[in-house]
């Protein structure tokens, strides 16, 4: 089993292939869609160059889910995810930190729980 | 102007791999201001020729059950010139389909000569897509009778299939 620096190395390098950053860019902190400039089109990208580089396969939705929260789901309030919806979070996106999330739960801060780290520890799920 | 910006196929592995032909002319009107007294393929033009062959190889794997869009090209390298008289060879290979899209890699070449290579990714929309009206035509892959160029049979003899 790679180790999770081998693996966040080759996270690293697909996303310095797909979105054009410089490696020291890309820290585990660093969110894809605020600090690496990612758009829509680019997950769809980055998760081909992912299954090619770690010889694994990712079923639609299950790294970057889509349509989370949005306004008819039930799950926003005053612009907040309720706690139903933060608890789908939780469910949806078991490798990303809702918790840190949770503390100010502004619908705009979705795409910050797109991380580097997420990535890095859905991987090391998938290859454990 | 019609947007076909390959003229025809000669090979055609169906998921796999195609190749088309673009023969560039000089009775094509924006090579004499791209640019005045050096006429040459313009790049843009070329990485259209290489979507439209590779999103053609990737919408018939799907029998065209969805509108093929190019997203994105993560890589592009332009080595040389195609010149009026040049035929250009765009050989695409399947790199990637799924639902959601997919993406191809091609190599442009004059005879041996390579002239680019590129990594286009391209996204799937139904027919009924909210998101389809706000996309300018000039996106998509397919329409406009650009199917008419797929005469080709699926042997990859590059006889005509009718």
């Amino acid at each position: 089993m790679a180790s999770s620096e081998e693996i966040f190395e080759k996270v690293q390098e697909t996303l310095v292939d797909a979105l054009g950053v410089d490696d020291d860019e890309v820290t585990p902190e660093a969110t894809l869609i605020g600090d690496l400039g990612a758009e829509s089109i680019d997950f769809l990208d980055i998760v081909f160059r992912l299954e090619k580089n770690f010889d694994i396969k990712i079923p639609r939705g299950e790294l970057f889910p889509e349509n989370l929260a949005v306004a008819d789901s039930g799950f926003v309030a005053d612009g907040k995810v309720t706690a139903d919806g933060i608890a789908q979070l939780r469910e949806k996106m078991p490798h990303a930190d809702v918790d840190k999330f949770a503390q100010d739960p502004q619908v705009s801060k979705i795409p910050d729980l797109f991380t580097v780290d997420m990535i890095g520890k859905f991987i090391a799920s998938r290859l454990g | 102007m019609r947007w076909y910006w390959v003229d025809k196929f000669i090979e055609f592995n169906s998921g796999e791999s195609a190749k088309a032909v673009k023969n560039v002319s000089l009775a094509e009107e924006h090579l004499h201001d791209h640019f005045p007294g050096f006429p040459v393929m313009p790049a843009s033009l070329m990485i259209e020729g290489m979507a439209q062959t590779g999103g053609i190889l990737l919408g018939e794997k799907n029998d065209f059950q969805y509108n093929v869009i190019l997203a994105k090209v993560p890589k592009v390298e332009f080595h040389s010139w195609a010149c009026p008289g040049d035929q250009l060879i765009y050989s695409a290979t399947l790199e990637d389909a799924r639902e959601e899209g997919g993406s191809v890699k091609v190599v442009a070449t004059v005879e041996d000569r390579l002239v680019a290579e590129a990594e286009i990714v391209f996204v799937h929309l139904s027919s009924d897509d909210p998101q389809l009206s706000r996309i300018d035509q000039k996106n998509f892959v397919f329409k406009m009778n650009l199917l008419d160029i797929l005469t080709v049979g699926k042997a990859g003899t590059g006889e005509s299939a009718s």
